[in-house]
């Protein structure tokens, strides 16, 4: 069938009791012969259906792998992350421990000291020089110690 | 026991008949199934996967075939339902959208029948086609569905509404909107 004949054919056909305009008409014409045309075309053609298969697995496994690939690094981002926070948690606490620990050094030698400087302060304090007149007595008790 | 090997004899002989009778129905049908998810689709491997999906399914359902309906509105509901099918569990699996093979629109619209008009005519049509493509690409999937048949497949309104279930007076809604953008498409372009 000639492109000519194919168009009047179909300006005759009825449409359904649409009423279409020519332009309408034509366009939805050409639109079916283009649709016929295309699907005989193909249908006509063999097809390789070994090789869409191949191209289907190919595809299907590409996914599959990146799929996995991308669980996998998500996985591994967050093991990785988790790690990181308790292996920073770890690390804040020993140096809280440490902090503590030299804050109760230094607090404990702190005091020691205070107690060192009020002891000393209650000795001289309490402590007073012997008088000269009893001078004699206290030679007369080294002495008697020292015998 | 010649009774049984009559019997037998007569199960195998409609046995062959219906066989017979399904490949009449493969050979006479399968171009127009084809050509109808094609132009549903777009895309050559999906409508030919179809297609064989279509007619394993009516084989298998052959039997339970009473021929209430013509066997072209029986196996065009059947790829009508195929189809559906398909596009659900693709919305599901959203993933695979990417590597969907839709011919392009300017591709589908190169096809055209006869080499013998003017290069003018030629360009015309093609340009024309290509509105269509537009218009039908804008569809809903009942829309695009009822317009193919009625306008590609040429099937009369009660065929395309026993093929559907749908009412005359639906399809004649749904023709009337597709028309509507068809005609849009070609007035903006003209």
């Amino acid at each position: 069938m000639t492109w000519d004949s194919e168009l009047k054919s179909r300006a005759e056909e009825p449409a359904g009791g649409e009423e279409l305009d020519p332009a309408l008409k034509q366009a939805l014409g050409d639109f079916k012969a283009s649709v016929h045309a295309w699907s005989d075309a193909v249908y006509a053609k063999p097809r390789k259906a070994r090789k869409v298969t191949e191209r289907k697995s190919w595809r299907l496994a590409a996914g599959w792998s990146l799929t996995a690939l991308l669980i996998a690094g998500t996985l591994s981002g967050g093991f990785y992350e988790h790690h990181q926070r308790v292996v920073a948690a770890q690390l804040a606490a020993q140096r809280a421990t440490e902090q503590q620990r030299r804050a109760e050094i230094e607090q404990a030698k702190k005091q020691a000291q205070e107690e060192e400087e009020m002891l000393a302060s209650v000795d001289t304090a309490v402590s007073r020089e012997v008088p000269a007149a009893m001078e004699p007595l206290a030679q007369l008790s080294e002495e008697s110690e020292s015998r | 026991m010649a009774a049984c090997s009559t019997v037998n004899a007569m199960t195998m002989a409609r046995a062959e008949d219906a066989a017979l009778d399904f490949s009449n129905v493969v050979r006479s049908h399968r171009p127009q199934i084809f050509r109808f998810l094609l132009a549903s689709t777009r895309d050559l491997d999906l409508a030919e996967t179809l297609t064989q999906e279509c007619f394993l399914k009516a084989h298998r359902n052959w039997a339970s075939f009473r021929g209430e309906s013509s066997a072209m509105t029986w196996l065009m509901r059947i790829a009508i339902n195929l189809q559906k099918d398909h596009w659900r569990n693709r919305r599901m699996q959203f993933w695979r959208q990417a590597t969907t093979n839709s011919v392009d629109l300017d591709e589908a619209s190169d096809w055209l029948p006869g080499r013998d008009c003017s290069q003018e005519r030629q360009l015309l049509a093609r340009e024309r086609v290509g509105q269509v493509w537009r218009a039908v690409e804008q569809l809903s999937e009942r829309q695009r569905t009822v317009f193919l048949l009625r306008y590609v497949e040429e099937m009369e309104l009660a065929e395309i509404a026993a093929t559907t279930g749908l009412s005359e007076g639906t399809i004649k809604a749904h023709l009337s909107r597709a028309l509507a953008r068809v005609r849009t498409e070609l007035g903006g372009r003209q």
